[in-house]
Parts: structure tokens; C-alpha cells; sequence
């Protein structure tokens, strides 16, 4: 395992405003290598926007998003949009909620894991093809559907496999949107475990964003719940969720369906 | 004895939102200290808040002011003001709890989830499946089920696999919550060996203990917990309730 510790990521008052609607209003935290951060709210409390503006899609209003490199940090807003697109590609990774959206759904599953290693520089066929082999299995696809295009995958094989061209070219900051969002309840329990075994074994800073508390509790480690654009509770996730304080939490929290 | 947790002052009130905003008053000005090798148990009525004060000492409740220090690492840290990625280190090496519910991932085997926590710990997963198995036998857990998820298994049997995981690592400090709630006497007699060997490797325990028998067989003496108060909501309360 590797050790947990080094800061990846600093947010300091970021706000940004959709016409005359606030999307994120003075949102400051950091993360940590080995953390995974779980944002929940409801539709429309942000948490979506601010993830794309860690990601570097979306460009706050004010506010600084600095990531560590390995020994440099880069503040993701004032660096030029050239440098930038170089930059995001190598450290950070977005998970999207349909796998459709992280995918490139006209070439094979091998080459969707190779592409983003090839423009990290990775030439070599046969330790690309080795790589992406590897991965397939870490993400327990069948390694005989290397050729296959992922558009006859179902979709949890398709989320697995996004997962896999994410993580191939070990980025310090994984960002993922309702990653088990689109699937079914017995599909979500595998990506859930999976997702857990990956950040626990490379160590990986984690943002994931998601409406649904169980996914939250199993998978992070610290929670922010958002209402409005603002962070209006955070904490280890157990304590959010066992003990929480403010009304609003105390709802979605009361909210949850016990089966 | 080393002191391993040192309790001063710990205060918790909960403030219901959903309900008008009915105070409760826990606890008050709690002090206690615990030593290596030495089990302590919280004792008072149901209600008394003896769970609260548990599931404080873990972080998973936060209290309201006070301290409980923490020796982690050669250092004492207050768990109270811990940053969340300390909470989470301490809560890997420092301090075991085990809760009365077990609450897993689905789908993952009965053997994964008790290996689990000496797995994070950096312990060879060969090893770390070696003792999950000899605690799993020691508790009577039938080996065809080692395989399972143990969501399906009765009250009992998650209780015990619920025990084995919190026994995997050789925590300083080790938390029950009512551990033999549902056991057999057989089951219940290998709890306590398994709390009184943790004594004697000098782990400082807080249990909460029901069973009469038990009680006497591994705690060192009893720490009262007090009624808790319940109180009607305060007018500023409900005017922050009405707002929101």
C-alpha cells in the first residue's frame, strides 16, 4: 500500500455563478494522497460544477485550484490554456457518470486503455497492448475482449473499463461523477468493492460525487454536503452521517431508505 | 500502567433539527482514564448515553467540548481536534471498535472483509488470511461460509464476524459495543478469552457489557454513565428551524 500523507489538491474560495445562480459559493478544502472525498446534495447544490472546475472544463468565477505535481504545485486557473490542457490530461482523471462520455466508443477496449497512455508518451505496441491487458484484468474484464468495441459491452463492463482508462496512466487526482449512477444495484455493489481495492492499492487522491449516501458511507473516507453552492457540513464520513448537525444533513441523512 | 486514553471533560449534546429541535443532553463534564491491560466498562440504564460516550472515543460522534487523548504513535493526540486524515490513521493502527451491526460492502466474502483491516495495515494478505481464519474458526463460523458475504447469515454469526474483524489487528485500544449481544454461551466464552488475551498483550479496553457473566469475567471496574436530560427546544432553535 502506499503511504497516505503528501497534499494533492487545495480549493480555496471558489465560487462560480450560472447567470444569477449560484453554483459554488466560497468552497475551500483539501485533499490528501490515499483520501477519498465523497460530495453529496441534492440536484442542483453544485457538486457537479465543482468538480468540472477541478478538472479543469469549467472556470471559476474566483477562487484557486492548486494540484500537486510530483515536486511542483500548478495553480489550474492562472496557468495558460495551453499549459493547462497539457497538465490535466497527465494528473488529473474525470470519471463520468455515463461511461458513453469517457469513452471512445469506436475503438476497441485495449485501445481506449492505450490512447490516454500513448499521449503520455507511451509508444512501445507490445507494453501498451501488455498494459492494457493488465488493466482489463484488474477491472475484471475478460482479457479476450481486448479487440472487442466497447459498444457491445454492457454497462457496468463499460463503466469498468472507463475506470481502467482513468487509472491506467496513474493520475494523483481521480475525480468521479455519480460513478455508479446509471447501474444496477448488483452492478453498483462489484464497482463499489473494485473502486475500493483500486484507490487502496495506488494510493490515488479521490473526489467523488454522488446523491447516494450508501455509495458515500462505503466509499469515502471524509464527506462535504453541499446545499446551494455552499458546503454546509464536513467531516469523516461516518461522523457526518451518524452524527449530523446541521438541519439540512439531519434531513438527507432521516431521508435514506433502510432496506 | 500507561494511561492510553485520557478523557477530560467531554461534554455531547444532540440537537434534533427534525424534531422542533429538541435538545438532548447527553453527558456533561465526562473525565476518565484508561490504562494498558485494563478493561473498563460503561454502566448505567439504557438511555444513559453509555453507546454516545462509546462512539465518541471512536470520533464517530462529535462531542460538544472536552478532550480524549490518544497515545498514537508515542504521542498523545486529542481525538476531539484531530484532522479527519489523523482520525483515519489513528482508526487503521491505534483504536478498534466493534460496533453491534456489521456494515460491509455487499457481495464481498466473509474471509475479505474479517482479513480486511490487517490488510490495510500493510500485513501480507498470506498472513492477514491465516488469522482471519483461525479467528473465524475460534468463533464457530462453519469454513462454507468463510466464501459467502455474510449478508445473509443470521444475527449471531454477523455479531461474530463483526468480532473477528475488530480482533484482526493488535489495537492499543480496543471499543465493544455489547459484543456478546447475541451469542451462544460457547461463543460468548470465547469473546471473553479473546478480550482477555487483548488485556494482556496490554490493550486498554471500553466495553459496554450487558451480560452479567461476561462483565465479571473481563472488566477491571465500572464507570457510571448518568441519565441523559431531554429538553425542550430552545426559542433561538426553533427560529433557526423556521428559517431554514
Amino acid at each position: 500500500m502506499k503511504p497516505r500523507g503528501r497534499e494533492v489538491l487545495r480549493v480555496k474560495r471558489l465560487f462560480k455563478t450560472f447567470g444569477s445562480v449560484p453554483a459554488c459559493r466560497a468552497v475551500s478544502f483539501s485533499l490528501r494522497q490515499g483520501e477519498v472525498l465523497g460530495i453529496v446534495g441534492e440536484s442542483g447544490s453544485g457538486k457537479s460544477t465543482l468538480l468540472r472546475c477541478l478538472a479543469g472544463r469549467i472556470q471559476p468565477d474566483d477562487g484557486t485550484v492548486l494540484i500537486a505535481s510530483d515536486d511542483y504545485v500548478v495553480d489550474l486557473w492562472a496557468m495558460d490554456e495551453a499549459s493547462r490542457e497539457q497538465f490535466v490530461p497527465t494528473t488529473v482523471s474525470l470519471i463520468h457518470q455515463n461511461p458513453r462520455d469517457g469513452l471512445r466508443l469506436e475503438i476497441s477496449a485495449g485501445g481506449n486503455i492505450a490512447e490516454p497512455l500513448m499521449a503520455a508518451g507511451g509508444r512501445h505496441y507490445g507494453s501498451l497492448r501488455a498494459t492494457a491487458l493488465e488493466w482489463l484484468e484488474k477491472v475484471d474484464i475478460d482479457g479476450r475482449r481486448i479487440d472487442d468495441l466497447p459498444e457491445v459491452f454492457s454497462g457496468g463492463m463499460q463503466q469498468r473499463l472507463q475506470i481502467a482508462r482513468g487509472l491506467a496512466t496513474h493520475p494523483r487526482l481521480v475525480l468521479m461523477d455519480e460513478p455508479t449512477g446509471g447501474l444496477d444495484v448488483s452492478v453498483q455493489a462489484k464497482l463499489l468493492d473494485l473502486l475500493r481495492s483500486l484507490v487502496l492499492e495506488l494510493g490515488i487522491a479521490v473526489v467523488v460525487v454522488t446523491h447516494d449516501i450508501g455509495v458515500a458511507r462505503l466509499l469515502a473516507d471524509r464527506l462535504m454536503v453541499m446545499q446551494r453552492g455552499r458546503v454546509i457540513e464536513e467531516g469523516l464520513t461516518d461522523q457526518v452521517l451518524d452524527d449530523p448537525h446541521h438541519p439540512y444533513t439531519q434531513l438527507l441523512v432521516s431521508s435514506v431508505l433502510h432496506v | 500502567m500507561t494511561i492510553l486514553v485520557s478523557v477530560s471533560g467531554l461534554s455531547k449534546t444532540f440537537t434534533l433539527h427534525t424534531q422542533g429541535g429538541t435538545e438532548i443532553d447527553v453527558f456533561d463534564s465526562i473525565s476518565l482514564d484508561v490504562r494498558a491491560g485494563e478493561c473498563v466498562c460503561l454502566h448505567g440504564p439504557s438511555g444513559a448515553g453509555k453507546s454516545t460516550l462509546l462512539r465518541s472515543l471512536y470520533a464517530n460522534y462529535k462531542p460538544d467540548a472536552g478532550r480524549i487523548a490518544v497515545q498514537h504513535d508515542g504521542e498523545s493526540i486529542d481525538l476531539v481536534s484531530a484532522e479527519p486524515w489523523e482520525v483515519v490513521d489513528m482508526r487503521r493502527r491505534t483504536i478498534g471498535y466493534v460496533s453491534q451491526f456489521l456494515r460491509v460492502i455487499p457481495r464481498v466474502s466473509t474471509l475479505d472483509i474479517v482479513a480486511e483491516p490487517a490488510i490495510v495495515n500493510g500485513v501480507p494478505s498470506e498472513a492477514a488470511y491465516a488469522t482471519g481464519r483461525t479467528l473465524l474458526s475460534r468463533l464457530r463460523i462453519p469454513e462454507r461460509l468463510w466464501s459467502l458475504a455474510p449478508a445473509t447469515f443470521s444475527g449471531g454469526e454477523q455479531q461474530r464476524v463483526n468480532i473477528a474483524r475488530g480482533f484482526m489487528v493488535r489495537y492499543p485500544v480496543l471499543l465493544l459495543d455489547e459484543p456478546t449481544a447475541s451469542l451462544d454461551a460457547a461463543n460468548r466464552q470465547t469473546v471473553v478469552e479473546l478480550i482477555n488475551e487483548a488485556k494482556s498483550r496490554g490493550a486498554a479496553i471500553v466495553g459496554i457489557f450487558h451480560d452479567e457473566e461476561v462483565r465479571e469475567a473481563v472488566a477491571d471496574r465500572l464507570f457510571e454513565v448518568g441519565q441523559s436530560l431531554v429538553r425542550k427546544p430552545r426559542r433561538s432553535t426553533a427560529a433557526r428551524e423556521a428559517a431554514a
